[in-house]
């Protein structure tokens, strides 16, 4: 199947800041009672953005400033925790089409990219430019321009850096593998048949 | 050359190299569970694909069953719907289903081994992220996302990059009172909760030699919260004798081979890590988590942590936002903070020996007056056994809601919540902010004995002292 070449990610961008943002967080589990991953984007980051009465807390996600931000700041080990998909799809269906962090959890990254949502890493320091820049002009467009690893913004650049493996799955439109898989059907078969604990 | 247990399961399950760099792997063993398949299988029907091995899946309901209902339909709607969507997935692309029914249900990390599903050498996937449990017995065993689902579902393989391995050996001797759960906390506090990220680990040393297949669980089943997508212990007679006769395990002469097979899979000696991590057994102590990550955990004898103390910006802000969360006291001593809630159970500690070994001192003591204490069995097996050795009577007579099997308070998506702000001595994997169920509760994790010890005294304490524990 043919799929987006991912090569570059344009537009405003929204600073949540803090370390360790664990999935519970993003999707807290309770809204993951549901047999289709619609509608989640309307639960992300639930907890931290809405009081118990469902009026908002101050979230930047709440700022209106920042309203149609297609791109996500962070900060270290973003996504920790559980395996659930829902997070990167939370995120996706909210609008987001981009993570710039210092550092991603492993299953998370996975999910993300297998969706086409590129995960890419940056300094500490980058992204607080980054941020200043959102924070003085929410409307500054910023471009992550995946096949030369840098971002540009306010007139700005920063280097950041994708996984090998990502950044080609991305810019060469084959994030979602199972075309491929498919492909080593009959290989993995053979393999199989070499293993004893898998016979029928 | 010689190898890594890792390395040679991962070279003996690799397809191919995809065209990204990254692994076709084979997954051998494919488990799944009521909340994170239901997509998967309506992409499946999407794209018209059937289940390549459909022999290799198994199912069971855990995370969002009820542990205090027996009878369909559930009270809550969704979570019927949800597990009659998996029953009806199962039916229909020919996927063995532990239902309840069948007396084998319970949560899938405690499923697997129970029946002899998890075996030594193999790789197991699951949507979730502690199937990193499996491990345990020489396994890699990683979580997935619900899009890999659908690729094992239809090709029994994924995409995966190599995961590099570090050795961490615990060495000496456990003090008394210590537990698995202790040596995961004291790893993950010393590592960090993402000091393992791109790591597989290797647990080894005297410690994991002496350990029992339920307390290498308990450890690989937290190597996630450190951040290592997989953790494992090589196979040994320990093994070897816990799978001996189970309904999955191999059996007549296949035994002899399979473990011919399994002692070839353990890592050479002479094999190169990318990394070793050496911890002194004497160094643990009963740990206690007192902020919103696992690794934010500290001897029960210690004092919360002072921000102001804090050596770097990003822990001062990370201690004032955990405070903050948890409404505790800078340099107030953990022990002694006030409970709410105890529970017992998760993948983590929810198998027959933390129950045995909670019994052995629970019996003839109290829950304190106004706490809410639930004990509940990882598996219906767990619980058919306890009911067999009495141990749900003592837990009974104690005070304790003995429940039935099920994921329960650990991630609450199921009736098991706390309300409110309650504060919750658990022996589940995480405490990140709002997992119990409640936006604002809070959860102190803690070895099984530990939770007890809360139960009864109504505050954090030290089970060394509660129960005069003076040898395991």
């Amino acid at each position: 199947m043919a799929l987006e070449k991912i090569t570059r990610v344009a537009g405003r961008a929204v600073h949540v800041p803090g370390n360790d943002i664990d999935t519970d967080r993003i999707i807290p589990a309770r809204f993951m009672k549901c047999v289709t991953f619609d509608g989640l984007g309307e639960y992300l980051f639930y907890d931290v953005r809405k009081n118990a009465d469902g009026s908002d807390k101050a979230h930047p996600l709440n700022d209106p400033r920042f309203k149609g931000a297609t791109i996500l700041l962070s900060g270290v080990n973003f996504g920790c925790g559980s395996s659930r998909e829902h997070a990167p799809q939370a995120l996706q269906k909210y609008g987001f089409r981009a993570v710039i962090a210092e550092g991603f959890a492993e299953i998370f990254f996975g999910n993300s990219t297998t969706l086409g949502m590129p995960c890419v890493v940056a300094s500490r320091e980058d992204i607080a430019r980054i941020a200043a820049a959102v924070e003085k002009d929410p409307s500054t467009e910023v471009v992550i321009d995946v096949k030369a690893q840098k971002v540009t913004f306010a007139g700005q650049r920063a280097g950041i850096t994708v996984r090998e493996s990502a950044r080609n799955a991305l810019i060469h439109g084959r994030w979602d593998p199972i075309g491929e898989l498919i492909e080593g059907g009959p290989d993995a078969l053979k393999v199989a048949s070499n293993l004893r604990y898998m016979k029928a | 050359m010689p190898k890594t247990l890792f390395e040679k399961v991962w070279d003996a399950h690799t397809v191919r190299k995809l065209a990204n760099g990254q692994t076709q792997l084979l997954v051998g063993t494919h488990l799944i569970h009521e909340v994170t398949s239901p997509q998967a299988f309506g992409m499946m029907r999407d794209l018209g694909l059937r289940v390549a091995m459909a022999h290799r899946t198994f199912a069971t309901v855990d995370h969002i069953v009820p542990t205090d209902e027996v009878s369909e339909p559930y009270a809550d709607p969704l979570a019927d719907a949800m597990i009659k969507e998996l029953r009806k997935s199962c039916k229909e692309f020919g996927i063995t289903f532990f239902d309840r029914s069948t007396g084998k249900q319970g949560i899938v990390h405690i499923v697997g081994p129970e029946q002899g599903i998890t075996q030594p050498g193999t790789t197991i996937a699951c949507g979730d992220s502690h199937t990193s449990t499996h491990g345990a017995f020489g396994a890699i065993a990683f979580g997935i996302g619900t899009t890999q689902i659908r690729d094992v579902l239809a090709t029994q393989t994924m995409a995966l990059g190599k995961l590099k391995v570090r050795r961490i050996e615990v060495n000496g001797k456990l003090h008394p009172g210590v537990y698995a759960k202790d040596v995961i906390l004291h790893i993950i506090a010393t590592l960090g909760v993402n000091g393992g990220t791109g790591f597989a680990y290797e647990y080894a040393g005297e410690v994991f030699d002496r350990f029992s297949m339920e307390e290498r669980m308990t450890v690989c089943n937290m190597s996630i919260e450190g951040g290592a997508r997989a953790g494992y212990v090589n196979p040994d007679e320990t093994t070897f004798a816990y799978l001996k006769g189970r309904p999955y395990s191999p059996k007549g002469a296949d035994w002899e081979a399979a473990v011919a097979s399994w002692r070839a899979v353990a890592s050479d000696p002479g094999c190169v890590y990318d990394d070793v991590v050496r911890i002194d057994a004497a160094d643990i102590a009963p740990t206690v988590t007192w902020g919103i990550n696992p690794g934010q955990g500290i001897a029960i004898t210690g004092s919360i942590p002072d921000p102001a103390k804090a050596q770097a910006v990003d822990e001062k802000a990370s201690i004032e936002e955990a405070l903050a969360y948890m409404k505790l006291t800078p340099g107030a001593p953990i022990k002694g903070t006030k409970i709410d809630v105890a529970f017992l159970g998760s993948c983590t500690n929810g198998r027959l020996s933390d129950f045995q070994e909670v019994a052995r001192y629970l019996k003839g003591r109290r829950v304190a007056p106004g706490v809410k204490a639930i004990a509940v069995p990882g598996s219906q097996g767990v619980g058919l056994i306890c009911a067999e050795l009495g141990i749900d009577k003592v837990f009974r007579d104690a005070g304790f809601e003995w429940r039935n099997a099920g994921c329960s308070m650990c991630l609450a998506m199921n009736p098991d919540k706390l309300v409110g702000d309650q504060l919750c001595a658990s022996s589940s994997n995480r405490n990140f902010k709002g997992r119990q169920g409640s936006p604002t509760g809070r959860t102190i994790l803690m070895s099984p004995l530990m939770v007890a010890a809360a139960a009864v005294t109504g505050s954090v304490a030290d089970a060394r002292e509660v129960f005069a524990v003076n040898s395991n």
